[in-house]
């Protein structure tokens, strides 16, 4: 079961007990403990591939060397051949056909030891991948776990504290109420201001005599004696 | 990272955020330390913060499964199916019976990366509230 199915189920499962914790806190620490384990098989087989690709190395310079000597010794077989000298030649022959041999056994460890390096570098790959896997399963895991725990502290708090859950709807309105209430008190700080600042011009111009004067006793008898014309 | 240095960090910015919002930080004592976080103007959905191993949960409460009218309820995941990228960086999950908005944060962000996230968040919140209206009681 994959480990969002085991998590769904989880959840569905301890949907209905709130606060209880969904996910045993035991199989984490097994887990974790299978992480760990992985992580050790891991280093230890790092290890072993440098010790193998160290004996790799040498086993390769072991059959260059006997290689080059086969080449040698075939030059010195022809040389005493040439010289007549059959028995030296037979010497040097039995000679390249030990070292032939000893090719033949390096040249198998060697193929052995290549082989076991590509299986370590696909093993070593493998497993870090496998870890890093496990490590996000578990990281999973452990959000769900804290979420759950999340939740019932939020939950505890809120039944503690006697607050009523408004309807989401109600709450928008709320806040948008607020927010319009807000951008009023704004608007009418703006009017205010600009209201202030005409009165005052308005003072300054009567001041300095200019725009509409005030209707005084004078006025109204000036206007009277003109009508009765 | 822990919820008690977010918490220093919102309530040293009082009236400067980059954001506008002033936030007021209330830390609730459980199994796992949780930030009740709560926007001015907007206390009505408060957000709640925790800090796991690898990141940081920021979670908001939208409504409740009794709230969706009835028979609406596979018109409104659709919506909020649809709705899900588009939405900039929160997303949509249920938890019990409550149908919640969250944002997921590395556990290496920045305080400007989390004061911009709960701005985001409380503003989508808001938003998919308003959109999310004619399939809610």
């Amino acid at each position: 079961m994959s480990i969002f199915k085991k998590i769904m189920t989880a959840i569905r499962g301890g949907a209905t007990e709130v606060g209880e914790s969904i996910i045993d806190s035991n199989a984490t620490r097994i887990f974790e403990q299978e992480i760990r384990d992985a992580e050790n098989h891991l280093t230890k087989a790092k290890r072993d591939l440098t010790g193998v690709m160290a004996q790799q190395m040498s086993s390769s310079r072991d059959v260059e060397r006997i290689k080059r000597e086969v080449v040698e010794h075939e030059g010195y077989a022809v040389q005493a051949l040439d010289k007549g000298d059959d028995e030296l030649a037979l010497a040097v022959a039995e000679k390249i056909s030990t070292l032939e041999n000893e090719l033949a056994t390096q040249q198998q460890s060697l193929d052995s030891f290549q082989g076991s390096a590509e299986r370590l570098k696909d093993l070593v790959k493998k497993s870090e991948r496998h870890v890093a896997e496990y490590k996000r399963q578990l990281s999973m895991v452990k959000t769900t776990e804290s979420v759950q725990k999340a939740t019932s502290a939020i939950t505890d708090n809120f039944s503690s504290s006697n607050s009523k859950l408004l309807s989401a709807k109600d709450s928008l309105e709320r806040i948008k109420a607020k927010q319009q209430k807000f951008d009023d008190r704004m608007k009418a700080a703006e009017v205010l201001e600009s209201e202030n600042s005409d009165n005052s011009l308005e003072a300054k111009l009567k001041d300095a005599g200019i725009g509409a004067n005030d209707n005084n006793a004078n006025s109204v008898l000036e206007r009277l004696k003109a009508k009765k014309k | 990272m822990n919820i008690h240095k977010i918490a220093g960090y919102l309530n040293t910015l009082a009236d400067d955020s980059d954001t506008g919002m002033v936030f007021d930080c209330q830390p609730i004592s459980g199994e796992v330390d949780v930030l009740q976080i709560t926007v001015f103007g907007r206390e009505e959905l408060p957000i709640f913060v925790s800090v796991t191993d690898d990141q940081i949960l920021c979670i908001t409460y939208l409504w409740g499964e009794e709230e969706v009218k009835e028979n609406k309820t596979n018109e409104m995941h659709v919506s909020m199916l649809e709705m899900n990228i588009p939405m900039p960086l929160s997303s949509f999950s249920k938890i019990g019976d409550k149908y919640v908005i969250f944002g997921a944060l590395a556990i290496s962000s920045t305080f400007d990366d989390i004061e911009h996230e709960l701005a985001v968040l409380s503003n989508n919140a808001l938003e998919i509230i308003d959109d999310m209206s004619d399939y809610l009681i």
